[in-house]
């Protein structure tokens, strides 16, 4: 039930708003409101009694195993929370002046620089609001680099065919073409392919290293010498940071600008959708390009780098500085675990991914790269279970929630058919993994043995397997007080 | 280990499962001249305990000046209920809700926040947030040029009146695509972008005008004109507004003869809290023609297999991860539980309630104009009707007296001069329903000890 369908006219939370209420004076009437906004009219017990069933139907991390590929994630720590909310924090204005702000922007200078360390880059700025912001601000960059310095011939982007979907997108919203690359049958980008389409039209090449496939590129030095060559720029997209934290660094590997998207890597919450952050890192030739603000210290005094202190910078992204609250989460958690707190988080996710890898495997699963090592990812795909049993990945995915568990990401990549992208994270228990390994096998099972019952599923949630055709041509996007519902 | 469960047995067992000696092994495929070594930069764990000292003591530090400063965020009470339910796990840890049977609570928000979004701007439909107001505007921008099948220039009108950093947002996020923007001027006695100053425009190919009210004076434009002028010559109109005034001011769904194309805006006002400018949320609603070039994610009623009512992800073939360098947008992660948050206070004030706060606003800020006038040589520079914000002109230059107040734990509005030079020595002040009479007072006599002395 909607809550406008518990609405009553006249009904109101009163102690929530002013309990006097003024004569509106000043306005004349050409510009006021003529018909009151339709809005719920509802007591604040029944609000809190709706929200709080609503949120009893959702999974989440504090309710369940969430090994959604790509997503990095892992637990959510309470402190990293609490501390991010402390009433001045929260209160803080964002054009409060330097002087009341030396305590927050602390926090800020710190998180740059810690990231400096982490990903090998020269500079950082935190604005960016999530990943594919990140990627646009990294893409811009690359695209003021060879505008500065009068190269207007480059016009592509190159992207794996294994790519997240924003990647393209971002190159594409700063004017660049996309061309695809393939990637070989071991799952690293295919160099022969590389090096035919790299030219004096390359602007750059996005990856991620560890790739989407789970797996980790070997031969980016290569590429890396190739792209640089050819006089392009390589964009790391840090979805998959989680991997290789403390281990090896996007700057050593040779990459120019990176994103890191702190609601994965530095485990701030995703709040069923967002909100996020995507900082950027650079090597020392895009430096100038950061997009504002920044915090910079003077050995002194913390104060804010802008467009005037940064004038070949690509500009501002968002209204003021990004999404603070979450930079001070990821700041708090980074505090916490420390530099060698950071090193356990790469290799307890690559052991917990290798754990599954190898128990799902030995189980009869087919993994899309069973001869190299899972990063903090892996991928099976079941492509035999659809061909002979007409279960597909789909079917399996809304068993596993009928078991309590989150499905793993489905059909992404895009070029692997029938697979699940498995991400477990360095925070679960191995029980918690062989519980979901057992679930797997015994869906398995039920595939041979009743496979309408996969086919069918989910049957214990809320809701039975819902209808997307009928969602995208019966378009309902907001409640009418006549409609059906 | 911080939030790593793992035993030594359990991992001597895992080790032993996969056939690896130790766990280095499992990174064997990384090249060994890669690799970095510890990160000797990083400083030392610490434990919770440690970490609030260190941020209760920063948070201290930074105190809490009485804030009678707008510009673009708002210091509104936010119902206590609000962060307690969308701060629940539930909401607060889910990912995106790409498995809609185990997402129905977010989903069922969305939908909802659509609603209510759809009813409080006067449009047909809702996206389920961008990431702020500046950014909603650069993708209605990109919207309209996509949408505006009149149209074949790429050329948007902008009133300077608009806040200036939406301007610059803009800038930055359309500036690759051959899209000119044009700034249009104000008129300097009304702070309003005068509908008279359009006449050079009339008949030449425009994509679209973007229609700010109020704008980032606080000043009330003459929305309708604008709107009608923006179709009689085949342009698109966006709205730019602020959610909470659309408590009391006319919605962009029913301005001028036809209603703005698309609305968009920053959510903040409505249950997010300042938090040093974010996360906040942008908002964007369009009309229903346009609904397939909107960017960002929708959600939509449907049924499940045996007819119950439910709700999905839908026309996701708009977006990055099906249509990928074909999208409307790169957006993926969006602002989704600033979303949620505003849906519970919404539910909580109702429209009586949005209504009694956007007059308590209007209201503060009317009395707040009236002390401080009071004082020689401060008064209202523009002379057009306001919404919940007031320019103020200054004796002197107002980042010395600014900094003065600031050192009395007063934020006394912001100084123009930075993005207003013309204007001279002008701050843009606000005061919420959360600032009280003595407060006022205290801020009038602050001010007047400042320029007396
Ligand atoms: C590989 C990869 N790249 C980029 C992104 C985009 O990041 P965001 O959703 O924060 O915009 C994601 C996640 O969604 C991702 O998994």
């Amino acid at each position: 039930m909607l809550i406008y369908q518990q609405s009553r006219t006249g009904r109101r939370a009163a102690a929530q708003a002013p309990l006097q209420k003024a004569e509106l004076s000043g306005i004349p009437e050409a510009f006021r409101r003529k018909q009151r906004a339709d809005l719920p009219e509802v007591s604040e017990m029944q609000a809190v009694r709706h929200y709080t069933r609503l949120s009893q139907q959702n999974f989440s991390i504090d309710t369940q195993f969430y090994p959604l590929g790509s997503c990095t994630m892992k637990y959510n720590p309470r402190g990293c929370n609490s501390l991010a909310m402390l009433p001045n924090l929260l209160a803080r204005h964002p054009e409060a002046p330097a002087d009341h702000s030396q305590g927050f922007m602390a926090c800020i200078y710190e998180l740059q620089e810690m990231l400096k360390e982490v990903t090998g880059m020269q500079a950082v700025s935190l604005s960016p609001a999530a990943g594919a912001q990140g990627e646009f601000a990294g893409v811009a960059m690359i695209r003021a680099y060879h505008d500065a310095r009068g190269d207007d011939a480059r016009t592509e982007i190159l992207v794996p065919d294994a790519a997240h979907g924003t990647n393209p997108a971002s190159a594409v919203m700063c004017g660049y073409k996309v061309r695809e690359i393939p990637s070989g049958a071991d799952g690293d980008v295919d160099v022969e392919a590389l090096r035919k389409v790299v030219g004096p039209q390359t602007a750059g090449i996005m990856l991620t290293n560890p790739s989407t496939l789970g797996v980790f590129d070997r031969k980016i030095e290569e590429i890396a010498k190739l792209v640089h060559e050819a006089g392009g720029l390589l964009y790391y997209d840090g979805a998959n940071l989680n991997a290789i934290l403390g281990k090896v660094r996007p700057g050593d590997m040779g990459f120019d600008v990176i994103h890191v998207n702190l609601h994965k890597t530095f485990s701030t919450p995703h709040g069923g959708g967002g909100p996020g952050a995507g900082p950027v890192g650079v090597s020392k030739r895009l430096q100038p390009y950061l997009p504002v603000p920044m915090v910079a210290h003077d050995g002194e005094r913390y104060h804010w780098l802008t467009e005037v202190d940064c004038p070949e910078s690509i500009g501002r992204l968002s209204t003021f500085a990004g999404n603070a609250g979450v930079l001070l989460r990821a700041y708090i958690y980074a505090r916490m675990l420390g530099g060698e707190g950071m090193e356990r988080v790469a290799e307890y996710s690559t052991l917990n991914a290798n754990y599954m890898m190898k128990r799902l495997t030995d189980a009869g699963f087919e993994a899309a790269y069973p001869d190299r090592r899972a990063t903090h990812e892996f991928i099976l795909t079941l492509q035999k279970q659809a061909k002979q049993l007409g279960v597909n990945t789909m079917d399996f995915a809304k068993r596993l929630l009928d078991y309590g568990y989150h499905a793993p990401t489905t059909y992404f990549p895009l070029l692997v058919p029938e697979c699940l992208l498995i991400e477990p994270t360095e925070t679960e228990t191995r029980e918690e993994l062989d519980g979901f390994i057992d679930a797997l096998c015994s869906i398995k099972q039920e595939a041979e043995e009743h496979p309408e019952q996969v086919k069918s599923a989910p049957h214990n949630l809320p809701v039975k397997r819902l209808d997307d055709v009928r969602a995208a041509r019966e378009l309902d996007l907001a409640w009418k007080p006549d409609n059906f519902n | 280990m911080p939030f790593i469960p793992h035993t030594e047995e359990d991992v001597r067992e895992m080790l032993a499962t996969i056939g690896a000696p130790d766990i280095e092994a499992l990174f064997d495929e990384i090249p060994t001249a890669l690799r970095c070594g510890k990160l000797k930069k990083l400083p030392q764990a610490m434990s919770e305990m440690e970490v609030a000292g260190l941020m209760s003591a920063r948070a201290n530090q930074d105190g809490q000046p009485v804030c009678f400063m707008g510009a673009g965020a708002y210091d509104h009470h936010i119902p206590a209920a609000v962060w307690q339910l969308a701060s629940r796990g539930e909401f607060y840890t889910a990912y995106t809700p790409y498995q809609a049977e185990a997402s129905q609570g977010t989903l069922q928000v969305l939908y909802e926040f659509q609603s209510m979004m759809a009813a409080l701007t006067g449009m047909d439909v809702s996206n389920a947030s961008l990431y702020d107001g500046a950014t909603a505007l650069a993708e209605a921008v990109l919207m309209a040029v996509r949408a505006n099948r009149k149209s074949k220039s790429r050329r948007i009108l902008i009133p300077r009146s608009l806040h200036p950093a939406y301007r610059r947002v803009v800038q930055t996020m359309v500036g690759n695509q051959n899209i000119e923007l044009v700034e249009l001027p104000f008129d300097t006695a009304g702070g309003h972008t005068d509908p008279a100053t359009l006449a050079v425009f009339d008949g030449q190919d425009i994509a679209a005008l973007v229609i700010p009210q109020p704008n980032y004076f606080g000043v009330l434009e003459e929305v309708d004109a604008l709107t009608d002028w923006a179709h009689a010559n085949k342009a698109l109109a966006i709205a730019v507004v602020n959610p909470v005034a659309l408590a009391v001011l006319n919605p962009p769904g029913e301005w001028g003869e036809q209603g703005a194309d698309i609305c968009c805006g920053e959510g903040q006002p409505l249950g997010a809290p300042l938090s040093s400018g974010g996360p906040y949320f942008g908002f964007m609603c369009c009309t229903q023609a346009l609904v397939r070039q909107m960017p960002g994610r929708i959600v939509g009623g449907t049924r499940d297999l045996e007819g119950k009512v439910g709700y999905t992800l839908t026309l996701q073939a708009r977006e990055q991860h099906i249509r990928r360098s074909k999208a409307t947008s790169n957006i993926c992660t969006n602002q989704g539980l600033m979303a949620t948050a505003a849906t519970i206070h919404m539910a909580l004030l109702g429209s009586d309630g949005l209504e009694r706060v956007a007059i308590a606003c209007h209201a503060n800020t009317q009395s707040l104009t009236q002390k401080l006038a009071s004082i020689a040589g401060v008064e209202p520079l523009f002379n057009r009707p306001v919404f919940h914000e007031q320019v103020l002109r200054l004796p002197i230059s107002a980042d010395g007296v600014l900094d003065q107040l600031s050192a009395m734990d007063v934020l006394g509005g912001l100084d123009l001069s930075r993005d207003y030079p013309e204007l001279g020595d002008a701050i843009l002040v606000c005061a919420t329903e959360k600032r009280t009479e003595p407060e006022m007072d205290d801020f009038q006599q602050k001010l007047q000890m400042i320029l007396t002395c």
